[in-house]
């Protein structure tokens, strides 16, 4: 006799099977870890100068060298996961909770707010990532605000736009006719009716894009957008390293690393997620 | 039992699909160059301030903006914008004063050169590869290269970039780093093109696998894969007959999606080798607060993007008749 188990239920041990998927949400887990426990964990204040030990190459003392202030780099790529991963989760969140909005008035009200919305959402997304990104950050001025602010409006569209589609069959539904039909106010049918049903699907791919944001964040920093130095950023370490590569090369090479293993730990959940939550590849 | 769909042209059709799909890119377009034109109105400081540095009289920087036309309602000086662009005109710089138009000139065949060359490693190697892991699904070659892949998704394009030049030219000195090279000389040229050709190539190459792989997996699946294969067809014949024509049309989607990704990439990249280029024009603009060379990159890019999309929406009608021209 087969149990019958909940929807949330076999999720879960869909992903559970997946080995990889299983394997980057433990490393993303480490890599919050290590931002929460940075002040902890750190051997040196990753602030500290010290002219002695400037470019020290990877040793014992040092595990992963000192940069041209002698600053620890160890140290300095474990505090910097704070900056990646908070400029990384609350953007996507926030971008997401307006694409989700916008995505969903778009589809219940049709007719010109949709065609404005989704218009303008054609537009955003017509700039590739990097270069609409240096717009926003121009007018917005620099800071770790204000680079969240910039990295939400380039992940709104993409919420919109996954927001968007799937409401638009929703609200076509029985259940949300006749929910209209005995009165229902608008606000309570989105609320109600159709944002649980397409929650699933938004949060799954908005812990995919975290990864992507935490890349965008890399890139902004490494152009001089993002949060300046001496708060250590992978991106901004990498960048005051990239002048003396030739003769220091540690500098630059461990925060990539972080950022690379970051990245590759959302991009391996969101993989076993999305298989999750696509029917069509339900073993 | 959809038949594979044949590479056929329907010329009058097609061209006159080609025309409605080009006059559908222009209020698209116009948007796009609203928008750049806002943006760079309401980003902070004063572009005749700019020029001129802290220390000019109120006079002197009232008098450049009453030259520059910045004193004029904003929307003559939108008109001005759109019309002159119209006319291929870009402004002037207002660092150097030279024309924008000349730079871009100068800037343009190497983002295209490295843009291209990335466009196309990723497809020569990419599609192949999605295939082969595709049809070795749960496989070890299959497992490799989805991890290849998600690798390649993960890896910051300036970040890729840094680790070419440290592997090739700081350690095996075999390619140069820094700089474009000589338009004019072949030779130098592409030399200097190799790396960050290769770093774009690389990233291009992880998307357009992962996508031809997805999109081979959905055709196998297929009833006329099945009917095909029972009867009795040999591989080769329903690998390539039946298989691939159907998966291309998706494929081509991706590389159009994609190469609007490089294209973002190739700023990057350019600054990372210090090549010449849209993206460095961009940065150098940016640094400046040179909001009229921003503008004008800025509507260089997204013209781009727009051509792209153009060209993707076309090569689909190419390849499958199946698509209405409507």
């Amino acid at each position: 006799m087969t149990r019958m188990i909940s929807p949330r239920r076999r999720m879960l041990r869909t992903f559970l099977r997946n080995k990889t998927s299983v394997a980057g949400a433990a490393l993303a887990l480490a890599m919050i870890l290590v931002a929460v426990l940075a002040p902890w964990i750190s051997p040196y204040n990753p602030l500290k100068q010290n002219v002695y030990y400037r470019f020290t190459p990877p040793e014992a003392s040092h595990p992963l060298g000192t940069d041209f202030y002698g600053c620890d780099i160890l140290s300095r790529v474990l505090w910097g996961a704070r900056v990646s991963l908070l400029v990384g989760t609350a953007s996507v969140l926030l971008g997401m909770v307006f694409g989700m909005v916008l995505g969903m008035l778009a589809a219940y009200k049709g007719g010109r707010v949709e065609s404005a919305i989704m218009r303008a959402t054609d537009v955003m997304m017509s700039f590739p990532d990097e270069v609409f990104g240096i717009m926003i950050v121009v007018v917005l001025g620099s800071g770790l605000l204000k680079l969240v602010i910039a990295i939400a409006i380039l992940m709104a569209p993409r919420f919109i736009r996954l927001a968007h589609a799937p409401t638009l069959s929703l609200k076509e539904r029985d259940y949300v006719s006749a929910a209209r039909a005995i009165g229902v106010s608008d606000a309570r049918i989105i609320t109600k009716h159709i944002l649980p049903n397409i929650f699933g699907e938004l949060l799954v791919m908005g812990t995919l894009w975290v990864g992507t944001a935490i890349r965008l964040e890399a890139n902004l920093s490494f152009l001089g957008l993002g949060v300046p130095p001496p708060t250590p950023t992978w991106g901004n370490m990498i960048r005051t390293g990239m002048d003396h590569l030739t003769d220091a090369w540690w500098v630059s090479v461990f925060p990539g690393v972080a950022i690379l293993l970051t990245v590759f730990a959302f991009n391996l959940m969101g993989d076993g997620l999305r298989d999750v939550t696509d029917p069509k590849l339900r073993a | 039992m959809a038949p594979a769909p044949q590479l056929r042209y329907h010329s009058d059709e097609m061209i006159g699909y080609a025309i409605r799909r080009i006059l559908i890119s222009i209020p698209i377009l116009l948007a796009v160059l609203t928008i750049v034109f806002l943006l760079a109105r309401v980003a902070p400081g004063d572009p005749a301030q700019a020029i001129l540095g802290d220390y000019a009289s109120k006079e002197a920087v009232q008098a450049l903006r009453e030259r520059m036309g910045l004193n004029r309602p904003l929307w003559q000086q939108y008109l001005d914008f759109i019309v002159g662009l119209a006319r291929g005109n870009l402004g002037k710089s207002m660092i150097t004063g030279f024309p924008v138009a000349r730079q871009v000139a100068y800037a343009l065949p190497y983002t295209i050169e490295l843009t291209l060359s990335g466009i196309i490693f990723g497809a020569v190697f990419g599609i192949p590869l999605g295939i082969y892991t595709a049809l070795r699904r749960n496989r070890l070659p299959d497992y490799l290269g989805r991890i290849f892949s998600l690798a390649g998704l993960s890896f910051p394009t300036f970040y890729l970039g840094i680790l070419l030049i440290l592997a090739f030219a700081v350690w095996l000195k075999l390619f140069p780093a820094v700089g474009g090279g000589d338009l004019h000389n072949l030779g130098d040229n592409l030399r200097h093109l190799v790396l960050p050709g290769l770093t774009l190539g690389l990233i291009m190459t992880a998307y357009v696998t992962r996508m031809s792989r997805s999109s081979i997996l959905n055709v196998l699946n297929e009833d006329y894969v099945r009917t095909a294969r029972s009867k009795g067809l040999r591989e080769r014949i329903v690998i390539y007959k039946h298989i691939l024509k159907n998966a291309l049309i998706p494929i081509i989607s991706i590389i159009g999606v994609y190469s609007i990704v490089l294209i973002g990439g190739s700023l990057l990249v350019e600054i990372v080798f210090s090549r010449p280029g849209l993206g460095k024009m961009m940065v150098g603009a940016m640094l400046q607060r040179d909001y009229i060379t921003l503008q004008s990159v800025m509507v260089i890019y997204a013209g781009f993007v727009v051509l792209i999309n153009l060209l993707t929406d076309l090569a689909y009608g190419l390849v499958d008749p199946r698509i209405k021209y409507d």
